[in-house]
């Protein structure tokens, strides 16, 4: 048994116990990372976790029987496909690149563009996205698990539950349970800055922490605090990428609109880039939100390239360059109209920037860091 | 005043409810008995363009003015027209008016200029003129009246006095809390302009007017001021309707004295705090409610903005975008007579304001 299996166990069990108690629990996190938020309705338990596990890696929830959650979300790609968008059934493509699960249980809103508040909700969309696991309705799911011997199982011990008691709700719960055991921290910089480990982070490493908080501004969004850090405000902000796929004027981004009203959001922005770029503003419809993306954790991050929410930028060395230029992989491209006013130009010597992404290696889990 | 939010809806309509999306922009219809008086357009104002030398300018006053005038692009329905409130420029140089009104040349449709002091005193404004036209005006639409005034004016004697250079004057002018400042004026000229034109203005009609400064005295330090404020006020007074729309303030205030109803725009710049006068001495001011929140360093936009604004009968809805923060609208409480916060007005919901130190 490795480490991270013994913590979940470990944190299973105190999980457990505490929901047992009171009715919203959090469970204490790795070093680095706060207590996991558990919904009250929701509590963590072994056998939720356990079938929360097969469903995630469960194939037949596809129309073609070849995707499942792991398809996009894989272990041992960082909990990503390290595609620069995701391809679904028959290999389509989406918009989007898939962002890491590990440590998505602490997101305050799930999806890019954040337009669901929890695990719960978000695990409901791919299935019927014809981009990702094209199921017309979640008909086919419901059938699976309720006559499928080994989930009948499952569903009972983890919900008491069996036949038509068992809905897209458990199914759903489930899957958030399972999700909301892959936390990682404990990572080189979590040693060096929360752990008091001097010798955990490279010179190079160190001087990147410095520019990562003072000249790189960085921190204002990925943000580290006194006792843990997240890496993320869980805020949305315009920072530049895809700004040439953004609506040109009012008649594109009416249509774009337009588009999301009539096949809904998830549909809507990934079966198209213009719609997309939309990024927050599909959701809020609010003027500063146009072309903003949630600001995405950076733990793990050495492991999930391509970066960016289309996948745009290759290297972490290209997204230092970007954010040197203050939104722009080469100084001589465009500024958008309506970039965040976060986003400026940075003056990082090239030294600086490799620093910089030396730093965002060492915030690699063990669990997960290249053999 | 007890006033609730909903009772606050209620009176106020519902075009406060359309917090500023712009795919929603309530068509102001109200079955009022004067359809024609109900209309948007938007407001731009306090862009400061600078320059640093050559043709570089702060690239930060830049991007306040391109979001601005990008995001006024995405409104539907169209606003009818566009105000530019004043302060295009820093220093009032023929660059940095020519970069402003590059940038503003991309907004679609019809816009009035309002002169500010940073556009004036370098050269008294006449390369304003040869671009963009008269100091002061008056236009009707849709049967509201509208006036710009040129409120940046001051003593001859000061603006006349032997300066090492124009840019001397300028930059002594731009000065907060200058001991040899001059307090702005609309002056007897422009007063007598103002007399003869609004005589011709039958009293029911909307009248709109905007100046760059409050014509209203709130800090004279910083020319949150007009000396001869009052003398506008007596010429605005035998009207039914009348707004006072004015920039130079870079915040968001309202104000009612006696029938003149006074709103302030946002600066696409950089936010001003509330003049310490309002804790040290007694404000002039009768209302100052809702303070803003102190702008996050980190997003440069933060406490900057432009706005929409209806006009609905004749009275004047403003509404706030502000990039980084929340929208706020501040409408016209037809009930009781005072402009009010769509959702801070109560005292319960208020933002606090932050200590400066």
């Amino acid at each position: 048994m490795n480490r991270t299996t013994r913590y979940i166990k470990a944190i299973l069990l105190t999980g457990a116990v505490a929901a047992a108690l009171v009715t919203c629990v959090a469970f204490a996190g790795p070093l680095g990372l706060p207590p996991v938020p558990v919904p009250a309705d929701n509590p963590i338990t072994p056998e939720k976790v356990k079938l929360g596990d097969k469903l995630f890696h469960d194939q037949r929830f596809s129309t073609t029987g070849e995707v499942s959650c792991s398809t996009c979300h894989d272990k041992d790609k960082g909990f990503t496909d390290q595609l620069p968008v995701s391809e679904g059934i028959r290999k389509l493509k989406g918009t989007r690149n898939a962002p890491t699960v590990i440590n998505a249980t602490y997101l305050e809103t799930q999806f890019w563009d954040g337009r669901e508040p929890s695990l719960e909700s978000q695990s409901a969309q791919p299935f019927l996205n014809p981009v990702e696991m094209g199921l017309e309705n979640h008909g086919p799911i419901l059938k699976i698990v309720r006559t499928d011997p080994e989930y009948v199982d499952l569903f009972k011990k983890a919900f008491g539950k069996s036949g038509d008691q068992v809905t897209m709700v458990e199914v759903q719960q489930a899957l958030a349970t399972f999700q909301r055991t892959l936390i990682a921290g404990n990572s080189p910089f979590d040693r060096y800055y929360f752990g008091g480990d001097k010798k955990a982070l490279s010179p190079a490493a160190v001087r990147g922490l410095e520019i990562f908080v003072g000249q790189g501004r960085c921190v204002s969004c990925h943000v580290i605090e006194q006792t843990q850090a997240l890496f993320t405000d869980n805020r949305f902000h315009m920072i530049g990428v895809a700004a040439h796929q953004m609506p040109k004027d009012l008649d594109e981004l009416s249509a774009a609109v337009e588009d999301v009203k009539k096949k809904g959001t998830d549909i809507a922005v990934l079966s198209n880039t213009k719609t997309s770029s939309l990024g927050r503003y599909a959701v809020t419809r609010d003027l500063t939100d146009i072309g903003a993306f949630k600001t995405s954790t950076l733990r793990n991050i050495d492991l999930t390239a391509p970066y960016m929410h289309d996948g745009s930028l290759k290297t972490l060395k290209e997204v230092v360059q970007f954010y040197n230029n203050g939104g722009r992989l080469k100084e001589s491209d465009p500024l958008p109209d309506l970039l965040s006013g976060g986003i400026r130009p940075l003056n990082l010597t090239e030294e600086q920037e490799a620093d910089l992404v030396e730093f965002m290696k060492a915030l690699t889990s063990p669990e997960f860091a290249r053999k | 005043m007890n006033l609730n939010r909903r009772t606050f809806i209620k009176t106020t309509g519902a075009a406060l409810m359309a917090t500023a999306l712009p795919m929603s922009l309530v068509k102001v219809a109200f079955g009022s008995q004067s359809p024609s008086q109900d209309f948007t357009f938007g407001y731009i104002s306090d862009a400061h363009i600078q320059l640093i030398k050559g043709t570089k300018f702060v690239r930060n006053w830049d991007m306040g003015l391109i979001r601005s005038v990008q995001e006024a692009n995405l409104l539907t329905p169209r606003p009818d027209f566009f105000m530019f409130g004043g302060d295009l420029a820093q220093l009032g140089m023929k660059e940095e008016l020519d970069h402003g009104l590059e940038i503003m040349s991309k907004l679609r449709g019809k816009v009035h200029y309002v002169i500010g002091e940073h556009d004036y005193y370098l050269d008294l404004g006449e390369y304003w003129q040869s671009k963009i036209g008269p100091l002061w005006y008056s236009f009707d639409h849709k049967g509201v009246h509208f006036v710009v005034l040129n409120s940046i004016l001051t003593y001859d004697r000061w603006t006349h006095k032997k300066w090492e250079s124009p840019m001397a004057r300028m930059l002594a002018m731009a000065r907060l809390d200058n001991p040899e400042g001059s307090p702005f004026m609309v002056g007897e000229q422009q007063l007598g302009w103002l007399k003869k034109d609004l005589g011709k203005v039958n009293q029911v009609t909307p009248v709109v007017v905007f100046s760059h400064s409050p014509i209203q005295k709130i800090y004279k330090g910083w020319n949150f001021w007009t000396e001869d404020a009052e003398k506008v006020q007596a010429l605005l007074k035998p009207f039914k309707k009348v707004t006072v729309i004015y920039g130079h303030v870079h915040q968001i205030q309202y104000n009612q004295i006696g029938n003149i109803t006074f709103q302030a725009v946002m600066a696409t710049a950089w936010p001003w705090p509330y003049p310490q006068s309002y804790t040290q001495v007694a404000s002039r001011l009768p209302k100052l409610t809702v303070p803003m929140n102190r702008a996050d360093p980190f997003f440069e936009r933060d406490a900057t903005g432009w706005q929409f604004i209806d006009v609905r009968k004749g009275n004047v809805d403003m509404h706030y975008q502000l990039p980084d923060n929340k929208n706020r609208s501040v409408g016209f409480n037809t009930k009781t007579g005072y402009p009010q916060d769509a959702k801070h007005q109560v005292s319960g919901s208020r933002i606090p304001p932050q200590t400066h130190y």
